[in-house]
């Protein structure tokens, strides 16, 4: 049998980038999504977003190093760049909220069938952390969501109907897993990619709704 | 006479909050964007049962002191000594570690109302720009639309949320002239201009204040009718060494791993 490999952090974010067209803006929500900063395709000008009011910002700088008044969403300092521009809340999410965004990246814990959303709360610790989630989710023109296929104890995240508290309704374009990218479309769900090693019958197993699988379907490709 | 806005001290700023004050406080969760000086100033005056309206409830000063930032206090100092009764925040507990909110919010001496980010920015701007309050699409179909009242427009449904009324903004700036003219710098702005007017009162921390025509007229942001007070972060600040707090160590060291591999 194949040896399996599953994407790590770097790897999902790295998958994830090669989605950003040239010329789009783009934000980057908390955790993973934050570190696709670093993976920008060659030859293709990109503007990232974040919601505590930057757009067009650079990498992540060395932790330590940069300027305090230059963070990202996590909180780390940023490379400025010619270009880069800077403003408060209000404008922020309005520039969010209104649909000004071509692509959101955010993490997620589940997504269902239809694309709705659960991504601020885990039932079991009874507090979220809504943030900017909601109106991320709803605004940009299109939403990337990275995440684990499934849970630490193995259960899917990928379901019919999500279970945990919701943050925005039908508002899912692409998953990207640490095994498979799968498309939200209005006849379901369809698997794309699978990691090395992986088949689609193996994703299937993991994934409760029934997944179309893309004519096309083929190995992650990461560059 | 001229007007001035500039105030001597940080005490002398918050001097007339009282206790069961709402209060909104700028910034957007990491310090640097914290008016960190006005919540010391806050603390030391002792005011109980405050309301306060945030991004976020703060993380503790000792992880900012790990990171590097000589002002290091954020709204934490006012939650871990109970002077908070409510809190309207987007982000009120940290998604990595426990902060003293979530404790007070668990053993139940706190209240939360949580807004969605832009939500609460729009809320605020409400206030600040006489509006009744807003119709948003975001939170259709969550927990936020409960007990809410709706409307469908162009065939789309949306929540009313009301405008957040408070008595004092406390902000933080980068420089500001006597007239509290304000510029911020970077990624600082966060809800500090969003929030600047947006209460009966608002102070404004500062970094540097600057004479009168010095700022562009072009490149102000926050212009000086929205600003009550301003008061100047000294230059040399005597904060003297302390030990590690170990679990602020934890969660610093928690910070960096999921933030940066």
């Amino acid at each position: 049998m194949e040896e399996k490999f599953k994407l790590d952090r770097q790897t999902i974010a790295l998958r994830a980038a090669k989605e950003f067209q040239d010329g789009d803006s783009v934000n980057l929500g908390i955790g993973i999504p934050v570190l696709c900063a670093n993976y920008i395709p060659a030859g293709r000008e990109v503007l990232f977003q974040s919601e505590n009011g930057i757009l067009g910002f650079g990498e992540v700088t060395a932790p330590g190093e940069g300027d305090p008044d230059l963070l990202n969403a996590s909180g780390q300092t940023v490379h400025p760049r010619p270009g880069m521009s800077c403003f408060g809340h209000a404008e922020s999410f309005t520039m969010i909220r209104g649909g000004h965004l071509d692509v959101s990246v955010m993490g997620g814990f589940q997504v269902s069938e239809k694309g709705d959303l659960a991504n601020y709360m885990v039932p079991e610790r009874k507090i979220g952390v809504i943030g900017g989630a909601m109106d991320l989710a709803y605004g940009a023109k299109r939403k990337i969501i990275l995440m684990n296929h499934v849970t630490k104890t193995g259960e899917p995240r990928i379901l019919k109907k999500c279970t945990y508290p919701l943050t925005t309704l039908e508002c899912v374009n692409l998953v990207i897993t640490d095994i498979a990218v799968i498309e939200v479309t209005d006849k379901g769900m369809v698997l794309k990619e699978v990691a090395p090693g992986w088949t689609p019958e193996e994703v299937q197993s993991l994934t409760e709704p029934k997944l179309i699988v893309d004519p096309d379907c083929h190995e992650i490709e990461l560059m | 006479m001229p007007i001035n806005k500039i105030v001597a001290s940080f005490d002398e700023a918050v001097a007339d909050i009282q206790d069961g004050a709402t209060i909104m406080v700028g910034g957007f969760g990491t310090v640097a964007s914290c008016p960190s000086l006005l919540m010391e100033a806050l603390d030391r005056k002792g005011v109980k049962n405050l309301t306060t309206i945030s991004n976020t409830t703060g993380f503790g000063s000792g992880v900012w002191k790990l990171m590097g930032y000589k002002f290091a206090e954020d709204m934490d100092i006012l939650v871990r000594n109970g002077r908070i009764k409510k809190s309207i925040a987007s982000a009120p507990v940290s998604a990595i570690f426990e902060n003293n909110f979530e404790k007070l919010l668990r053993a139940g001496k706190v209240e939360l109302e949580m807004v969605p980010q832009g939500t609460l920015a729009e809320r605020i701007r409400a206030n600040k720009a006489g509006l009744g309050g807003i119709y948003t699409p975001v939170g259709v179909g969550t927990v936020v639309e409960e007990g809410k009242e709706t409307k469908i427009i162009n065939g789309k449904k949306y929540i009313l949320e009301l405008p957040l009324e408070a008595d004092f903004a406390l902000i933080k700036a980068h420089k500001a002239d006597r007239w509290g003219n304000l510029v911020y710098r970077g990624s600082s702005r966060t809800f500090n201009e969003t929030m600047a007017g947006a209460a009966r009162v608002t102070i404004a921390e500062v970094d540097e204040i600057v004479e009168l025509g010095e700022l562009d007229p072009e490149e102000i942001v926050t212009p000086s009718v929205y600003v009550d007070r301003v008061v100047c972060r000294p230059k040399e600040y005597g904060g003297e060494e302390e030990e590690i707090d170990v679990e602020a160590k934890a969660s610093h060291d928690k910070f960096l791993k999921r933030g940066s591999a």
